[in-house]
């Protein structure tokens, strides 16, 4: 396959940043996404141009690190995978693509595609936890009854890999998908009970903090999520922040 | 409760419940102009127990504007914060593959819907202020000095509707009132937190009354517009 390729590049934070073309020849269509950027980097390397800043790690959906914004949508074109799991049979010979960084201001350019999203961490430092006494005394975590629709539904929404797809495609920045899946895989468990309110509590204080937009429930985010998680985590997000504060 | 109001979920019920209360006050208005379709008389005696009863005027009217106003203002609020969010826009973004159009523009639709409200208050309501609090006749006659006149209500009602620029603009306001609730309706729900567990059935509950609500205003004007 013959590409074009449309990136963007931005030396540092402070760096104005631009979309640069690139010509990309024999890419296999078996290729993933991010080996087809191995190959474009390579081939810069050869010129010895700068290569293309991109996150990835674990390069099996799992990590959350990648974040490409890939021809208009967060991921790319398919359903319920990150931008590693795309492979370039997605893609036809010819295609011009578009590669961009997740657009907010709670997440800043480091680097060309790579964005900073400490803020997720800080909300889920606020509030995303249990407290656990781990004095040799902790009751096995099997020995307490949940309900298995519970369980289940608090384990969809603790598939979050905190990617930040979500905040990415919404129009308002918003990242109450990511804090409502954090906030509800507690709720919903005896285990989160306890520091339920100070938690939902926190953990949205920190989300405004960081200047994270309002949701206005396009639903974007739920189509664009990798791991499929339910615009139902923010309704209950809310309503545990109702709870909380009444 | 102060810090739970000025927090973006905070500002978001506020503005479902606001949402709530012009909902149900459409039901009630579209109530009373329904019976215009088969009883001048019947929609006479609503329309005049509305205009004079003082718990709907003196109670209920500030509330409703009071609740117009602030889901207007808080509206704009809310996007001016969300465009802050947001800072350098993508080259290329595909909004169309998930999310709507009615979806992505609120402000748009209730910006028109907000311009109806003008004419319509022109049409209407300062009228009506004007015969009742200025001039002082609060009879409900057509001729205040002629007790047997008959309400003038269904006349006016009649008369606004002749013009077919009007009629235009009415239908335009409430297509784009069913496409801000085709939105709104379910989002209000998702905002109070009564959707989960329950999508599918708010679903089709809002695209009902989304429909249905606007449709009969629109029903109501055509109606008037071409039988008189």
């Amino acid at each position: 396959m013959k590409l074009t390729l449309k990136i963007w590049r931005q030396k540092d934070a402070n760096d104005k940043g631009r979309i640069v073309d690139y010509e990309l020849d024999n890419v296999s269509p078996d290729m993933s996404f991010l080996e087809m950027l191995d190959i474009l980097n390579q081939q810069l390397i050869d010129n010895r141009e700068e290569p293309v800043a991109f996150d990835h790690d674990c390069r099996e959906g799992i990590c959350g690190t990648c974040s490409l914004f890939i021809n208009g949508r967060a991921h790319g074109p398919d359903r319920e995978i990150t931008a590693c799991q795309l492979h370039m049979r997605s893609f036809n010979d010819g295609d011009t693509i578009y590669i961009e960084p997740w657009r907010a201001k709670a997440f800043p350019i480091v680097k060309d595609l790579i964005v900073d999203r400490s803020a997720f961490d800080r909300i889920q430092q606020a509030g995303g936890f249990i407290s656990v006494n781990t004095s040799g005394n902790t009751q096995d975590a099997n020995a307490i009854p949940i309900a298995k629709e519970a369980a289940d539904t608090a384990m969809d929404a603790a598939t979050c890999i905190g990617c930040g797809a979500c905040v990415a495609t919404c129009k308002n920045s918003s990242a109450m998908l990511f804090v409502g899946a954090k906030v509800s895989q507690y709720a919903l468990l005896p285990q989160g009970q306890v520091e339920a309110a100070d938690r939902v509590k926190n953990m949205v204080a920190q989300m405004d903090l960081e200047g994270f937009g309002n949701c206005t429930n396009t639903g974007a985010c739920e189509v664009e999520c990798p791991k499929g998680i339910s615009l139902e985590n923010i309704a209950r997000m809310n309503r545990e922040l109702i709870k909380a504060a009444f | 409760m102060a810090n739970f109001f000025s927090s973006s979920i905070g500002r978001k019920i506020a503005m479902a419940l606001s949402a709530f209360f012009l909902m149900s006050f459409l039901i009630i208005h579209l109530s009373v102009n329904l019976t215009s379709l088969f009883s001048a008389d019947i929609f006479n005696e609503f329309s005049h127990f509305m205009g004079t009863n003082p718990l709907v005027q003196y109670a209920l009217q500030p509330v409703l504007i009071f609740g117009v106003v602030f889901h207007f203002v808080m509206g704009f609020v809310l996007e001016i914060q969300n465009r802050k969010a947001v800072g350098v826009k993508y080259a290329k973004n595909l909004g169309n593959s998930n999310s709507s159009w009615m979806s992505r523009n609120m402000l748009l639709s209730g910006a028109v819907i907000l311009a109806f409200l003008v004419l319509h208050f022109i049409d209407f309501w300062i009228p009506e202020m004007n015969v009742k609090y200025v001039q002082g006749d609060m009879s409900g006659l057509l001729d205040p000095n002629v007790a047997d006149s008959g309400f003038r209500y269904y006349e006016e009602l009649v008369h606004k509707f002749e013009s077919p620029l009007r009629v235009g603009f009415y239908v335009l306001g409430f297509v784009l009132l069913s496409l801000h609730l085709l939105h709104g309706f379910n989002s209000a729900f998702q905002s109070m937190g009564l959707t989960a567990g329950r999508k599918k059935m708010w679903k089709n509950i809002g695209a009902f009354y989304s429909v249905v609500i606007p449709l009969g205003f629109i029903v109501i004007a055509l109606f008037h517009h071409f039988n008189h």
